[in-house]
């Protein structure tokens, strides 16, 4: 069990990382960019590098305030 | 889709992932054993190209757009990871990595352990050290040789750049002997969280069905906003920094 969880540790921390919440903005700029093209008929090819501009900066400054 | 960005993001992004490899392999080899060093080595590396020969071929047998959706997600993130790494180290709000303390770190360790022979190796810590540094900073590369690869249908293109870093990083350890410290490894670590931030949003849009205006010809106005806006955020931050009067970390002697 331990070696099951040590593994699924260590590919966690390899894919996501320090912070997951980029990932999940990543991931929330994804799924909002294809409701967009197939439900509402958007080409929303913007949304994606606005997601991940603001998922850097959102990151930074949480790793930064306050220090 | 030119082979050319493919080709160069894998040779920096294994460039210094291979420097950090070699630190830990001369540490090793230097201080204990050379042979026992280059089994290790050579284990690893057959590990890593197994992993690459199996997975790569496997993931372009999915059809294109549920690939590019999985692997852009991935690769954004992934990318977004080594930039936010760059930026804090840019900024002076993590300390820079330093091969040379990486590398006295390891000799001291390698002086200490016992010589031990284990499964035919006459030196099993000089082995296991240079298996686990190789595989770990070599299964970074793969990731990105992988993805990226089969994201453009050319893997073999990506091999030919991860292929040529090793090469190139490994003669100049043999020409140095010494760990690779003068490597500016912070800047190309942002080069290449550039590269796959922006290759990561090109193609995970793309796979959620939008459609870019002129193409492949987008990633030249996306690569350098992306640059733009993380080069933006480490004038930000060293701003911030400034303000609150924080002193610069010491350089890093643990790896990572």
């Amino acid at each position: 069990m331990n070696r099951i969880k040590a593994f699924g540790a260590f590919w966690y921390d390899f894919v996501v990382g320090d912070d997951w919440q980029v990932a999940a903005l990543v991931v929330a700029g994804l799924a909002l960019t294809a409701v967009l093209v197939r439900a509402v008929g958007v080409d929303s090819w913007w949304l994606l590098p606005l997601f991940v501009v603001a998922a850097l900066g959102w990151s930074l400054h949480r790793a930064t305030a306050g220090r | 889709m030119n082979a050319l960005p493919l080709i160069l993001t894998v040779f920096v992004a294994c460039a210094v992932e291979a420097v950090e490899a070699l630190t830990i392999v001369l540490a090793a080899g230097l201080t204990r054993e050379w042979r026992s060093t280059f089994q290790g080595m050579a284990a690893a590396l057959a590990v890593l190209a197994a992993v690459t020969a199996a997975a790569g071929p496997a993931l372009t047998l999915l059809p294109l757009s549920a690939l590019r959706l999985v692997v852009g997600a991935l690769l954004a993130i992934f990318g977004l990871q080594w930039l936010r790494k760059a930026v804090l180290r840019a900024s002076g709000y993590k300390a820079l990595h330093d091969e040379a303390s990486a590398y006295l770190r390891e000799v001291a360790a390698a002086e200490a352990a016992p010589a031990q022979a284990r499964r035919g190796v006459r030196d099993w810590y000089s082995f296991t050290l240079a298996f686990k540094g190789v595989l770990l900073e070599g299964l970074e590369v793969v990731f990105i040789v992988i993805t990226f690869g089969a994201s453009q249908r050319d893997v073999g293109a990506a091999v030919i750049g991860a292929a040529a870093a090793v090469v190139v990083v490994t003669l100049t350890g043999i020409a140095v002997r010494a760990p690779l410290a003068k490597v500016p490894e912070n800047w190309m670590k942002f080069a290449v969280g550039v590269m796959l931030t922006s290759f990561g949003t090109f193609w995970g849009a793309e796979g959620a069905g939008a459609a870019w205006p002129g193409n492949d010809a987008a990633l030249l106005a996306l690569v350098p906003l992306v640059a733009a806006a993380s080069a933006g955020c480490i004038f930000w931050l060293r701003s911030r920094k400034a303000a609150a009067g924080t002193p610069a970390p010491e350089k890093e002697i643990v790896r990572s």
